[in-house]
């Protein structure tokens, strides 16, 4: 009998057309748009005299520009406010559901999919944005395209691809306390490098995957473009349908049963090979804190700033120095004697409730230290209300966190919020890129666990010593 | 989309790894609606001082590079988001071509839809080449891209891979959605199904 992948499941079943001397057109089901990517993509549909093919398989939100204070104000930025404006227009132009500024469904394109129910097991998932690779955590395949590609999808729902390799990585064992899926994905990120899964398709595999919620998965397989792969996946199973199960735009009834008993085909035949495979245990991994201007450039909380003189290599050695001098850090510095400015708990890798959830449970009872500014900013105006109804909102004011509306916020700082030059933020977002939440702020990429401490000791600590 | 066949330009060698598209355009010149006027922010952070003038130490300032259309640079080039913001602003500049041991994935298929031909080549040539650039003022290229080659002012010839596909659509500026289009029978039979 024939085995394969998940991965060579899903490709094979959206394959329009597949003969040997052509590229393959891949079937996309669904499409999610917002404002910063797409607007040259709709322009150029209108320039060629083409239309949206399925606005009823696209859906559209706000999220990278939007301000996160009181939504009641005008927006202060002009340019961003028409970005958003041309959103809305192109929109109602096109016929797509959008979820907008004022709608109580808005927030970040990567939570509110699988929080609708829109994001299911074994579709195929575009977004002119690279962290699209978070919905593979409920078992579709999903990845970031360009605005070239955003207006293909537009005009065919197709995309003309080629099949990647596929990678899997499985993380047997059990986590150790204080050790969250942030700090899984961070690890392997510094094990392989932050090209060593370029261009592939990753499926994470394993006893410590499979014990992971939803949520985590989606934290594990957001990162995965930040490994260079295309996109990141995890198997359905019981886990996922319990948390698809009620959702908006979930199958329903005898609907919802027969979608399951569809899923439960998707995983990974027994014998089926991936072109390669990583192997990790869960017990080696610790808190992970980054200290350079790439996510592979991380250590355990336990580590200290390396030597560019110890890189194997001259490349490496220059990337160090450059990384070193940019974050104003001297080799063999233990990262708990760094010292921060901001904590950022957000994005679309740690802004749902059970990471506002594992957040509060250490700023409870506590005070941000002083001269440390810490905000909070649901990735969601549903995370948001269902974090107020469970207090969480009183929890981090009365710490001295500053509760925002939801959005990408200082994940990359479009909108207002932004570090300053020379700032050192603790952040639970994906990139810790020069300039990436503002020019020449300095940023270290954590779990909300201890983005949570850091903001109350006002430096790094070992989560796992944190009394 | 502009075709491309062969060129011939100026190198310019940028001796960095793994330069991420933030660096490329940064995000505040992400919230243009318009495909055009982003070669002017390319390399924003890098390029020029805080009051706004060019950085003198930055490569793509010095004198002798100014007009050089092929750019040198480390492996996994393109890396991070994937704006299509940054080939546009490569593009806008002035660059065709884009020499480095290898590409980021997402970057590399925005700059076949633009007409920028993403070249990799061993870490040992383009180490050779972006040496030559910086001892040869005025050093150029030329790259022919219906034999797949790059060639150096000496003759030598270094050959790189590239999908039939893009070839085909560099080559002959195709648009691409057309070409998908002409299947729409099988597009709706698929929906069909």
């Amino acid at each position: 009998m024939k085995t394969q992948t998940m991965y060579e499941k899903i490709w094979e079943a959206h394959l329009v057309r597949a003969s040997a001397d052509e590229v393959p057109i891949l079937y996309i089901d669904t499409h999610l748009v917002h404002e910063v990517t797409s607007p040259q993509a709709f322009e150029g549909l209108r320039l060629n005299n083409r239309k949206v093919r399925r606005p009823d398989q696209t859906f559209a939100t706000m999220d990278h520009n939007v301000p996160t204070t009181d939504r009641s104000l005008p927006i202060a930025d002009l340019i961003a406010a028409k970005q958003m404006e041309t959103l809305a227009q192109n929109c109602a132009e096109f016929d797509i559901p959008l979820y907008d500024i004022d709608s109580p469904e808005q927030g970040i394109v990567h939570v509110i999919g699988p929080e609708l129910g829109i994001t299911q097991p074994g579709t195929t998932i575009v977004c002119g944005d690279s962290h699209t690779s978070t919905h593979g955590a409920l078992g579709a395949l999903a990845f970031g395209i360009g605005t070239s590609e955003i207006e293909h999808v537009l005009a065919t729902q197709c995309l003309l691809q080629q099949k990647s390799e596929n990678f899997e990585i499985r993380i047997d064992g059990i986590l150790p306390y204080g050790v969250t899926a942030k700090d899984i994905i961070l690890a392997i990120i510094g094990h392989i490098g932050i090209d060593g899964g370029n261009g592939a398709v990753v499926e994470y595999t394993g006893s410590a995957i499979r014990a992971l919620s939803i949520e985590e998965r989606m934290t594990v397989c957001n990162m995965s473009i930040e490994a260079g792969a295309r996109a990141g996946m995890i198997a359905p199973d019981d886990t996922t349908y319990e948390y698809i199960a009620g959702k908006r735009f979930a199958p329903k009834g005898e609907d919802f049963d027969a979608a399951v008993e569809r899923w439960k085909q998707l995983p990974t035949d027994e014998g089926a090979s991936y072109d390669r495979t990583l192997q990790l245990n869960a017990a080696d991994i610790a808190p992970q804190v980054t200290w350079g201007t790439n996510p592979g450039m991380v250590t355990d909380v336990t580590g200290r700033i390396p030597d560019p003189a110890d890189m194997a290599t001259a490349d490496e050695k220059t990337a160090t120095e450059h990384a070193l001098a940019y974050m104003d850090l001297k080799p063999g510095t233990a990262i708990t004697d760094i010292a921060v400015d901001r904590v950022f708990i957000g994005s679309c890798t740690n802004s749902r409730i059970s990471d506002l959830r594992a957040a509060a449970e250490v700023a409870k009872g506590r005070k941000v230290a002083e001269n440390v500014n810490a905000m909070v900013v649901p990735g969601s105006q549903a995370v948001k209300r269902q974090a107020e109804a469970e207090g969480l909102d009183e929890i981090f004011r009365a710490a001295g966190f500053e509760w925002r509306e939801a959005g990408c916020s200082m994940c990359l700082g479009m909108n207002p919020d932004t570090l300053s030059p020379g700032q050192r933020c603790a952040s639970t977002s994906n990139r810790n890129f020069e300039g990436r939440q503002g020019k020449g702020g300095r940023t270290h990429l954590v779990s909300p666990q201890m983005a949570a401490a850091t903001a109350v000791t006002g430096h790094f600590v070992d989560i796992r010593n944190f009394q | 989309m502009e075709a491309f066949k062969e060129h011939v330009g100026f190198v310019v060698p940028l001796d960095r790894i793994n330069v991420d598209t933030d660096q490329i355009i940064p995000k505040q010149f992400l919230k243009r609606i318009e495909r055009t006027g982003f070669g002017e922010f390319l390399f924003n952070d890098w390029r020029y001082l805080e009051n706004g003038d060019p950085n003198p130490e930055f490569v793509l300032n010095l004198p002798r590079y100014a007009g050089a259309s092929i750019l040198i640079a480390g492996a996994n080039f393109g890396c991070g988001s994937s704006r299509e913001h940054a080939p546009w602003a490569l593009q806008q500049y002035g660059f065709k071509a884009i020499l480095a041991p290898s590409f980021a994935d997402i970057f590399r298929n925005n700059c076949y839809k633009n007409g920028i031909l993403p070249i990799a080549l061993s870490a040992d040539v383009i180490t050779a080449l972006s040496q030559a650039a910086q001892n040869t003022k005025g050093y150029q290229l030329m790259i022919d891209l219906e034999e797949q080659s790059v060639i150096c002012p000496d003759g030598t010839a270094h050959t790189f891979d590239i999908g039939d596909f893009e070839k085909y659509c560099l080559l002959n500026g195709l648009d691409e959605i057309g070409w998908t289009l002409q299947y729409e029978a099988d597009i709706a039979a698929f929906e069909n199904r």
